[in-house]
């Protein structure tokens, strides 16, 4: 019995929007929605992002473009050590091979001997690929094995002649290289994200299938 | 050309365990601990809550003096196959997150601890009591830190742990066979617990290889795996001359002819794996 009254209810509601001081109400409430609603895709998009990476600069700038006119390839500093592993950005002892005393008029460059090299401290470089505690990546699975180019995860970093700034995702603490610069994860380059995702679609492309978990997983 | 069949000749990483070598001393267990960044509990004796990933244990004849006798039981993850060794792993055929899986690839079961939410399904359905639930954060004495594997992820309260035949070795040493273009040789990866052992007994390898000496071991007729009659086609074989030892290893009554079991030890050397 209750149920026709309720219908009627309804239809009582329905009509009354048709008055004209309700229209006008029904207007505002549209507004308001739609104020809000991009207010909340302006926080979600464009504030959030902001406030969910911190930045940070290097200890100093670096250019990779003079370095590498310098000493030819990506493989003079980034090696690979005799067992097998990859040594990475290069150590302090690498660097002095070169840097023993300032050489041209950089602060940059000021800065580093007087601080570091002098000091035989190492620099606390921020890795901008840096991947999780979990993760395991072969360099010479993907380098020796696959034949694959630097550019290919790293993107043009080695042509560039200054660091960017270090962004690190405050929740979880990883780069924000591993996430990428679109906050939606779009992605046009192959290196624009490092996400396990990422290492899964490029597997499951070139070798079929995305492999087991410890094959990349420690 | 190496380098490729590094990647696509399937392994099956496999132990052989000689149980009358065994003298229960527990190097294994010290070894894998150090190894695998194993917590330690302030109260280790309580073996409710600490964890270990491979467990000795201790089991007898149950006869009188001086009849007795006793075997020690060293007990790692088994990496079972499953019945047509498919990856049909009771653990892995369990998980809700697929945090662990079976590697076609290798035949290690895997355990991923970002992956883990801590339901402990794997735990029940491990007929090896192989797994170990992480209850606390893990705190290690001051300095102790320092000495910590970054080869292997520390875990987390609230995740399942569990022995991964120190798979990070194997990951190491083909970075460098990567490296010089060639395949993985035996004695390069080798677990913890197998280099450990005072007594030579453990074997480690790949069962798939015949030039590995698993391979020639897990046919030898003193050799049988633990509770077969589960078809969990374990990867870890135990050799031993005394019957009652096979017997105890699939758990056969006194009055139970292990023969008619499908799977037992006497059906073993007929080349099945």
């Amino acid at each position: 019995m209750s149920l026709p009254g309720e219908k009627q209810t309804g239809r009582e509601q329905t009509g009354s929007s048709g008055d004209p001081t309700n229209k006008g109400e029904s207007g505002l409430v549209a507004l308001f929605f739609i104020v809000g609603l991009a207010a909340s895709l302006a926080i979600g998009w464009i504030v959030f992002p902001k406030l969910l990476y911190s930045k940070s600069e290097q200890p100093f700038d670096f250019s990779h473009v003079t370095h590498a006119d310098a000493v030819g390839d990506c493989e003079s500093c980034h090696f690979f050590r005799e067992d097998g592993t990859y040594a990475g950005v290069p150590t302090l002892a690498q660097c002095t091979e070169c840097h023993e005393e300032v050489q041209g008029e950089s602060e940059a460059e000021e800065t580093f001997v007087n601080e570091y090299v002098a000091e035989e401290k190492e620099v606390p470089w921020k890795i901008y690929s840096r991947q999780p505690d979990c993760v395991f990546f072969s360099h010479a699975a993907h380098v020796t094995g696959a034949g694959m180019d630097c550019a290919e995860c790293h993107g043009d970093i080695g042509e560039s002649e200054s660091l960017k700034p270090y962004e690190e995702n405050r929740l979880t603490g990883y780069s924000r290289d591993i996430w990428g610069k679109n906050i939606a994860g779009m992605k046009k380059n192959s290196w624009d994200r490092m996400k396990m995702e990422d290492c899964g679609a490029c597997h499951k492309e070139t070798m079929g299938s995305k492999g087991a978990c410890f094959q990349c997983h420690k | 050309m190496n380098t490729e069949s590094n990647e696509t000749r399937a392994k099956k990483f496999g132990m052989v365990i000689d149980l009358d070598k065994c003298t229960g001393c527990g190097s294994c267990m010290v070894a894998c601990s150090a190894e695998n960044n194993i917590p330690v509990r302030k109260d280790e004796s309580d073996k409710l809550l600490s964890i270990t990933w491979i467990r000795v244990y201790r089991i007898t004849n149950g006869k009188d003096f001086p009849d007795t006798e006793i075997c020690y039981f060293p007990r790692p993850c088994q990496h079972c196959g499953g019945k047509h060794d498919d990856g049909h792993s009771p653990c892995v055929s369990v998980c809700p997150a697929t945090a662990t899986d079976y590697d076609h690839s290798t035949g290690i079961v895997s355990q991923i601890y970002t992956r883990c939410f801590g339901c402990r399904y794997c735990m029940a359905a491990c007929p090896y009591h192989a797994r170990y639930f992480n209850w606390w954060d893990p705190v290690w004495p001051a300095k102790l830190e320092e000495s910590l594997s970054p080869d292997v992820s520390p875990r987390m309260r609230g995740v399942v742990e569990k022995c991964s035949f120190c798979f990070h070795r194997y990951q190491l040493a083909r970075d460098k066979a990567y490296q010089e273009e060639r395949d993985v040789e035996e004695m390069e990866y080798q677990t913890a617990c197998t280099q450990a052992c005072p007594s030579g007994a453990i074997t480690f390898g790949d069962l798939n290889n015949p030039d590995h000496a698993v391979y020639t071991l897990k046919k030898d007729k003193r050799a049988f795996r633990l509770l077969e009659r589960l078809h969990t086609n374990p990867k870890v074989y135990y050799l031993s001359e005394r019957e009652w030892v096979r017997r105890a290893g699939d758990n056969y009554l006194s009055n139970e002819e292990p023969t008619g079991a499908p799977g037992a030890y006497e059906l073993k050397g007929k080349g099945g794996h």
